[in-house]
């Protein structure tokens, strides 16, 4: 028998990665220079909670999926239009700051907040998804304090799989150190999962699931509440790029035994 | 005047400390001398005895939550477990290492605690305040940030302080006793990948980094896969490397195209992979922007074999770049290897 799951995934928008990143520092603290203009993507991590979510939504005939995000209303609009044709789920924006330099326990202040609004969540079904980490801040701990937020007790962090049993109780691969993963049970929703990468590839763009999305994420994009994020004492005193710029020796005329024997001795040396 | 407390635990043993924790414990006592603030370190731990005597030379106040249930990494036991340690202690900065274990709890218990929380810290600086630095966009942004507001828990990411090395010694333990929720959570082990023998290793000197090009089609028109294998798989045996990959190698795995067997998403470095510290780095067959400037920003010392003499990731990124193909250079490195050896 299938498990109807109601499963939230926090996603955020972040640069392009291929994108080059310059910090300045505004009246209201540190940022990237031309960041509204940036071409932005769904956060990495998180879109492979996205697309993890839809797979087990799908499995699981009844289930529910929400994706809820948090940045500037226009850069979601021009993402959702990438993002809604991949899989069907009902978005819930929050028109807020974007960037990775505001604080994470306001962000999930906010984010908590609309996610126990949601009308139709039945929190005992929730299954709580985000990534472990974003690719702005990288703190993970926005998805920790979420589920703190919303008294939930049993949280899997860099999560790669989750096989769902019969009775509702679930297994999850965790990774860990030493190129491992931790295997654990849980008994059922509720839970948090920050996913790493998962098992799944990016599907294909699908118009139809797109079309079918774009109807409901137009409204709410129309409605999206705006959010102010507190600083909480944090405050930045440097904010700058790497100043670690190499000499790079390009060697083009050895041969590949001259080139080992290089390597060996380089490897060889303390 | 600050409480500092340094969250320690044991590792899968159950009772010896990780190198991890060492190193917290190091930047505890570093940060504890310069503030002239009290020192607590806190553990948990199946059996707390063994890793309180290998950090009692610290002299700092030692406690520790302990018991069957704290053998193993689980929020839901491990919250209580910190959050009881902080408030015995009355810590006003919590140091911790940024384990998996750690990581997964940290930012719980500052909520209820009332406190912050910033990770992945790398540099514990100021004069008179606490300053952290740490990286944003994965790696490619620097910050030192500070917080007025306390409690304040700080994650330190691996490798950044030396492990500490006191003797060890008895001593007394003040054991916290904590009561647990009811668990809905087991943990019943660990798993390897499946895909043969692990080529993961935080503790390597070295990393060695295979890109794309190790698939592609060879001057005679043909894939060599299983000789790309035989070539990675060799230098890793031979010198006990860690094995990095590009995304675009590990995503060719899990499009079950025939690729190197033993990649997973595991190995991956970069923006949606790790980003590994390791003394001395190798890329071959590599011509991304992510393995260079994200997934070696924490390498050492980094050289390059690659046929692209144009490549705009290696230079300025790497030391030496090679302009060669890796498959005869790596073949001969091997044979090198070996001989040696013998």
């Amino acid at each position: 028998m299938a498990n109807i799951l109601h499963i939230v995934v926090c996603a955020g928008i972040v640069p392009d990665p291929l994108q080059t990143l310059e910090p300045i520092t505004g009246p209201s603290g540190p940022g990237l220079k031309n960041e509204m203009v940036l071409p932005a993507v769904l956060d990495p991590w998180a879109a492979c909670a996205l697309y993890e979510a839809a797979n087990l939504a799908a499995k699981n005939p009844g289930s529910k999926l929400w994706l809820v995000s948090l940045g500037p209303k226009a850069k979601l609009q021009q993402v959702m239009m990438t993002v809604a044709q991949k899989v069907p789920f009902e978005l819930v924006p929050i028109d807020g700051p974007i960037g990775g330099f505001p604080d994470a326990h306001s962000t999930a202040a906010v984010l908590a907040e609309s996610i126990a609004a949601l009308p139709d969540l039945d929190r005992a079904k929730l299954l709580l998804f985000g990534g472990w980490e974003s690719a702005t801040r990288g703190a993970g701990v926005t998805l920790q304090l979420v589920g703190e937020r919303l008294g939930i007790t049993d949280h899997f962090q860099g999560v790669d799989e989750i096989s769902l049993r019969e009775d509702g109780s679930f297994e999850v691969l965790e990774r860990v150190e030493g190129g491992k993963h931790q295997v654990s049970v849980c008994v059922g929703t509720p839970a948090v999962l920050g996913w790493a990468t998962g098992n799944l590839a990016e599907p294909r763009n699908n118009p139809q699931v797109g079309m079918a999305n774009m109807r409901t994420i137009m409204p709410a994009l129309a409605k999206a509440k705006a959010a102010k994020l507190d600083s909480n004492s944090l405050s930045y005193v440097s904010v700058s790029l790497p100043k670690q710029q190499r000499e790079t020796h390009v060697v083009k005329d050895l041969t590949p035994d001259q080139i080992a024997a290089e390597l060996i001795e380089w490897i060889g040396a303390e | 005047m600050e409480n500092i407390l340094v969250l320690i635990h044991a590792d899968e043993s159950g009772s010896a400390l990780s190198k991890a924790s060492l190193e917290a414990v190091t930047a505890g006592k570093e940060l504890a001398a310069r503030l002239s603030a009290s020192l607590t370190i806190g553990i948990v731990a199946k059996d707390s005895a063994s890793a309180a005597s290998a950090v009692a030379s610290t002299g700092a106040r030692l406690m520790a939550v302990s018991g069957e249930a704290f053998a193993q990494a689980r929020y839901a036991s491990d919250v209580v477990a910190t959050e009881a340690l902080c408030r015995v202690a009355k810590a006003t900065i919590i140091l911790a290492p940024g384990t998996s274990r750690f990581a997964r709890v940290a930012a719980g218990v500052a909520h209820r605690l009332g406190g912050f929380i910033d990770t992945h810290i790398t540099v514990l600086g100021g004069a008179e305040s606490v300053e952290a630095t740490r990286w944003f966009y994965r790696q490619r942004v620097e910050a030192v940030i500070s917080r007025s507001v306390r409690p304040w828990f700080l994650l330190l990411d691996a490798g950044t302080h030396a492990a500490f090395a006191g003797k060890s010694q008895p001593v007394q333990i003040e054991q916290v006793a904590v009561e647990l929720p009811a668990l809905r959570t087991t943990v019943s082990g660990f798993r390897a990948p499946e895909q043969g023998q692990q080529t993961i290793r935080p503790d390597a000197k070295m990393l060695f980094v295979a890109g794309a090009g190790w698939t592609k089609k060879q001057p005679d028109g043909q894939v060599h896969v299983g000789e790309a294998s035989e070539l990675i798989l060799g230098f890793l045996r031979a010198t006990g490397a860690s094995l990095g990959s590009s995304k675009s190698l590990v995503d060719q795995s899990g499009e079950g195209n025939s690729v190197l067997p033993f990649l997973t998403h595991l190995n991956q470095i970069g923006q949606t992979g790790s980003t590994p510290r390791h003394a001395k780095g190798l890329s071959t067959c590599c011509h991304g922007e992510e393995p260079h400037v994200v997934g070696w920003r924490f390498i050492g010392d980094r050289r390059a074999i690659s046929l692209d003499p144009n490549c705009g990731w290696t230079r300025g990124k790497a030391d030496v770049v090679y302009i060669a193909d890796a498959f005869p250079v790596m073949a001969k490195v091997n044979a090198l290897l070996e001989a040696k050896k013998r």
